[in-house]
Parts: C-alpha cells; structure tokens; sequence
C-alpha cells in the first residue's frame, strides 16, 4: 500500500508538449510510471514518443481521460492558464489533479478553489514538486513519479513524507534513504498560500496507510496549517511524526521566494509552529541535517 | 510590491474611491501649478517615499516634517522646495533615510471621525475579508491585541462578491449615517479595485468623515500579488526601484529571489524551502545569514555568477556556503558553472561548497580539480560547521 498513487496508477499530462512538461514526463516515463496521454490545445492527434512508447495526445482532458482510462493528471501549464487547467481536470471527473506550476495568481487559486467546493477531485499543488510512490525496482525504479521530484533519491519503505518545499523535500527524503528507511509515499503539497491539499489531509491517509510506520512533516514559515496539522496529530495519530519547519532565521513581513512563506502581523512564526508540533508530540529537529536520524531514532532502528 | 501615495490615488480616481482632490509634483513649479489648480487655501503637501512616520520625519537637511499645511501656492511651493532632493528619515527609513524625488499636493479636509478600513486575502479561509475598526488612525494591531471587540470582520464569497447586505451591516457596526450611502460606494469600489488589480491587501488608514458629511480615503498602502503582476502592466509601471534593496532590483533581474539579513555568511541555494533551510542550519552552528537567496530549482552559471555579484556586493559578507541539491540538474555541470563562476568574480573570501544528487561523485571531482581556494562539504551539517568556522 502507499497514499494517493502507486505503480498501476494511469497518469495524463497537461502540457505535455511545452519543453518543461515533456522533460518531466519522459523521466516519469524512464521511472516506470505509466504515462498514458497528453494533452496540449490543438495538438490532439498527435504522439509524445519517449523510449519507444507512443503517448497519444488528445486536444482537451475528458477526452485524453476518456480514451486513455487515466484517473490522475499532472499540470505543467504556465500560470496564466494553470487555473483554467485545474478545473478543466475537475471537470473531466478525474480523481487527482497534481498542478506542479509555480506563480499562479492568487485570485486565480481563489476562485478554482471555491468552483472546487463539493467535487470530488482531490487537488495537490500547485507550485509544488509533486508525488512519487517509489517502486521496488533498482534505484526506487518502476513507481509512480508525478510531478519534478529525482526518482532515484527514493527507496521502497515505510516512511511518509509530506512538505510544502521542493528541493528540501529531496534532502530529506536523500537522508532517509541514505539512512537505509525507505517511503510509502512523498507528497509536495506546495508552497502558495492557497493550495489543494493541506498537511492535514495527507497525515489522515498516512495514519490510514497500514504500509506507513511514520511520518515526516517539513512545513515552513507563513500561515497556520502546521498549526492546524499539530492539533490534528494530537486527537488522532498513532504514528510517530518527525517535523521540521523551515524560516527558523526569517526576517519579518519579507516573502521568502514561496509565495506563501511571509510572517505578516507576527503570524506563521517559526517559533510558533515548533512550539505547536512540540507540544502535538511531534520529534521536532531545529536542524535540517538531523531529520533522517531523528527518524532513526523515533522508530528505533537508528 | 509597494506603490507610492500619489499612484494610489490615481489607482482610487481609476476606481472611483473618493480622496481629496490633489496632484503629483517634480518639481517646486509644479507644486505651486497643483495648488493654484486645486484653488483652496487649505492645502497639504506630502513628501512622496516608500515609508510611514513622514509627518514627524526629518529631512536631513534640517527642515523638520514630511507633510506640512500651507495657505497658498507660493508656500506650496517653498515647501515643496524644501522636500524635494532632499533626504527623509522617518522612524522606518533607518538612518540613511530616503530621498524624495515627488511630493503630493492636495486639498486638506476637516475631520469628523475617522474609520480604519481594509481587505485582504485571507488564506485560512480562501476568501477576501473586509477588515474595519471606528478607531482609524490608530496602529490596527495594537487595536487587535488591546480591543478584539472593535475589529469587525466581514467576509466575502468571491464566486458571488461582495453583497449589499454586507455593506448594510458595516455600516450599521462602523455607526454611518447620514454618509452610509457614500461609505457604500467607497466600499464597492474599493473591493473592485482588490479584486480587478489582484492586491493582497488593500488599507486604507483612515477613511475619514469631514465636517462638511464628506468621506474620504486618506491614506493608503497597497500590497500586489507579485505572481499577478504580469498581467497588470499599468501597475507593474508604478515600481520604483530607487525605493527598493539594489541587490533585490538586481536579483530579480537574473530570476533570483534574494533577501538581505544582517548576519556575516552568504548563502546561496537552489530551492526556496532548502534556501531558508541553510539559513537556519547556518544558525544552528553559531553563524549568522548574510541573505537568502534562491536561484530557482535549476542554478545556471549565468545565474550563480549574478549571485556571486550580489553576494559580494555586501561588504558585512565574510564567508559564502553553496547548498546545491542537484535532483535532475547534472551535478557536475553546477560544479563547473560554480568554479567559473567564481574566476569570473574572483573570489577571495572563504567559500565551502555543498553539492548532492545527479552525477555528484563527477561535480565533486570538478570541484576539487579546480585549483579554486574552495573547500567541498558532504552533508548540510558538514558544509554549515566548515563555514562557520571559517569565518571565526
């Protein structure tokens, strides 16, 4: 078991032909993940060809979802047409839409947001590196890769991974690895200030997941969902989370390169979230170099 | 972003939200050609910089107050020379102040009462929020903190906006009037105005009611949401660099984000979360950060070169830590962008290089290869105690 994907899920590529999207999806494709459609506007008809497979490309996201099966897609789309792209994925009916593009207005998130109340597509993203499940191949090989993130930095295992950052998250989970433990599941929930899915939202299907044994937790300044999360790992998780929160350092009322990471009115402090998930009985490190051995040693291996 | 006082007027005249009547001015001519324009003899003349406290400010020169009342245009204009070329400092502006290159001309009004009144986007519930207080004029937070009762907090579906019903109510709680209609119509246009310029926070700090049932938006400061400045040009036009941190300017020039903090260790990362991660661990083995910066997942020479420049462009900066987690990019071909890089710029100052991911072993061999005075690190942990030492 893993969360969200695994290596049977079928995925389709929203701007699969733009130079960022098919460099992705070819990797993906290279990782084992079974890449089954593109889209790009008036393009359909078309193939994205990568290692000798063919993956048809389809004008809209019902019909790549129709022909193809896919139940998940993944957006590479620029962010003035990224909005748009969501809510095409909803309405086509898939399950889960991953929107890895980053500087999407705000308002723009703000409204597909609200369109989104009451559907059952669940969002992740945007601006953020994506899913991977890892598979049990040479290298984390033949899992499911949506999104930017290195498969090869993975390995099959028990640990959950859920944070707001992109290259932090492939420190962390390099660590884990590098430490010989092993992920169900890493999920990048992204780095705007509205988002799709939050912190608590992956924790519940981690502490649902019977193949995941604990948690890492990676949030950073701004906002208050870590504080939200902590209270929910409080009431309800029996698993052991590790967490780190990332802007210890960060001056005040300056927005540190995510759109979502700002301290305004003395909110979102670093300070406060540790404070918050120490209390909730999270492992809390203050240094990024210690998360993989604070794993080690909450599960008792280390 | 930040806009200055006189394009937030314009942005409110854009919209029809009512100020006083008023005009920009370069030059001390075109000060005393607003006043004689505005044909009254209460008017205000504002010292135009990105900073609050310009009432009691002082300009360097000696000339005491960034906003003064004058009776006339000719004392418009004596003031306006004054202010003009000069340099403020304000209780915000630190020492150096800011010079003022504009100033506001405007009709001055007789207060009655006055109202704080902002929105902004809230992200916890996804929807924008009026926020309004009957005690304008005051610092909002010290109102929150001391009075929670007097914050009034409205919020708005923003699939159906803001509703007439909602204005009712804010009227009734803010106790308007004979003047709610006209407070109605500052309020509509002023949510307008949020919503078609993509602002994250709009306040206005006071909306004042004159003696003569007149209400007006006195003052205002603007936040825009940086990722929807690309398609409002017209707002995007309104920067102002001199306003801003040079190395920021330049930062943004070559896709950086780079902030400057007041420790003595550069930093320089692919990543935003990993970037304020160094920060911290830097922190954690006794150092201070001289800066954040984020060259974006990527880190292209070109980009590490200009990084290097900003970087160096800090004479406080003692030492510099490269955190690079190279996922997909070529480790090696970082490493080979970073030892240009640094010939280019000719570094003289401690510099320990922390390289992980794709083709790594290669990258690190480059580095070590390279007869550049760097030393290479293995884990954060590692590079963070090699540079702080360093610098000791």
């Amino acid at each position: 078991m893993s969360i969200l994907v695994d290596e049977t899920t079928k995925v389709l590529v929203q701007g699969i032909t733009g130079s960022f999207g098919a460099r992705h999806a070819q990797l993906s494709i290279d990782y084992g993940t079974q890449i089954v459609a593109g889209v790009t506007p008036a393009k359909g008809g078309q193939t994205f060809d990568h290692a000798g497979k063919k993956v048809p490309i389809y004008d809209t996201v019902s019909a790549a979802a129709r022909e193809s099966g896919a139940t998940v897609s993944v957006i590479f789309v620029p962010p003035a047409y990224a909005g748009d792209a969501i809510l095409e994925a909803v309405d086509a009916g898939l399950e889960l839409v991953v929107c890895i593009t980053e500087g999407i207005p705000v308002m723009d998130m703000m409204r597909v947001r609200a369109i989104m109340e009451g559907c059952k597509t669940r969002l992740v993203g945007p601006n953020c590196p994506g899913i991977v499940t890892p598979g049990r191949g040479e290298k984390s090989f033949g899992g499911c890769r949506i999104g930017i993130s290195p498969g090869y930095i993975h390995k099959r295992g028990n640990v959950g991974v859920v944070s707001r950052s992109g290259t932090l998250t492939y420190e962390a989970v390099w660590q884990l690895t590098q430490a010989g433990y092993g992920q169900s599941t890493c999920v990048g929930i992204g780095g705007d200030p509205i988002n799709g899915t939050s912190h608590i939202d992956v924790l519940k299907m981690f502490n649902d997941d019977p193949e995941t044994e604990a948690i890492i937790m990676i949030g950073e300044i701004g906002g208050s969902a870590e504080e939200a999360a902590a209270e929910f790992v409080k009431q309800y998780v029996k698993k052991p989370v590790v967490g780190f929160i990332a802007g210890q350092t960060a001056p005040p009322g300056r927005r540190m390169g995510h759109a979502g990471a700002i301290i305004s009115g003395g909110q979102g402090t670093a300070a406060d979230k540790m404070k918050a998930m120490t209390a909730a009985g999270i492992h809390v490190v203050v240094s990024p170099a210690e998360i993989g051995a604070a794993l080690a040693r909450v599960i008792g291996k280390g | 972003m930040n806009i200055h006082e006189y394009q937030a007027k314009e942005l409110f005249d854009r919209f029809g939200v009512p100020s006083p009547k008023g005009k920009a001015a370069s030059t001390p001519k075109e000060a005393y050609d607003a006043a004689k324009w505005l044909d009254v003899t209460n008017l205000v003349v504002k010292a135009q910089v990105h900073a609050g406290g310009r009432g009691k400010g002082v300009f360097k020169s000696g000339f005491k107050g960034g906003v003064q009342l004058v009776d006339s245009p000719e004392a418009a204009r004596d003031v306006a020379a004054q202010m003009l070329g000069e340099v403020l400092v304000t209780k915000q502006t630190g020492e150096a102040g800011r010079l003022v290159r504009k100033v506001i001309v405007t009709e001055s009004v007789n207060i009655e009462r006055e109202i704080y009144l902002a929105i902004l986007m809230d992200r916890e519930s996804r929807r924008p929020v009026i926020i309004a207080s009957t005690e304008g004029g005051m610092d909002i937070e010290e109102v929150a903190a001391k009075t929670p009762e007097k914050i009034i907090r409205e919020s708005v579906n923003p699939l159906a906006g803001l509703q007439a019903y909602q204005v009712r109510k804010l009227c009734e709680a803010l106790g308007f009037n004979t003047t709610a209609r006209q407070f109605g119509r500052l309020l509509h246009a002023l949510y307008k105005l949020f919503i078609e310029c993509d602002c994250s926070m709009v306040e206005i700090n006071p909306v004042v009611v004159t003696t003569d049932d007149h209400v007006y938006a006195l003052d205002a400061k603007f936040n825009f949401d940086d990722n929807a400045l690309f398609r409002h040009p017209e707002i995007l036009a309104m920067r102002d660099p001199e306003e801003e941190d040079p190395r920021e300017v330049m930062a943004s020039e070559y896709g950086l984000n780079y902030i400057g903090l007041d420790g003595n260790i550069a930093c320089l990362v692919n990543g935003a979360g990993l970037a304020m991660a160094t920060m911290d661990i830097i922190k954690y083995y006794g150092g201070e950060p001289a800066n954040f910066l984020d060259v974006g997942g990527g880190a292209t020479k070109e980009q590490v070169v200009a990084a290097f420049k900003i970087i160096l462009g800090d004479p406080v900066v003692k030492g510099i830590l490269v955190n690079i987690f190279g996922g997909i990019m070529d480790c090696d071909v970082i490493a080979n962008g970073i030892v240009e890089a640094t010939r280019e710029v000719g570094l003289n100052l401690p510099l320990v290089v922390r390289l992980e991911g794709n083709n790594v072993e290669a990258g690190r061999l480059t580095l070590a290869g390279s007869q550049v005075a760097l030393v290479t690190a293995t884990t954060m942990a590692d590079a963070a105690q090699k540079i702080v030492a360093a610098v000791k």
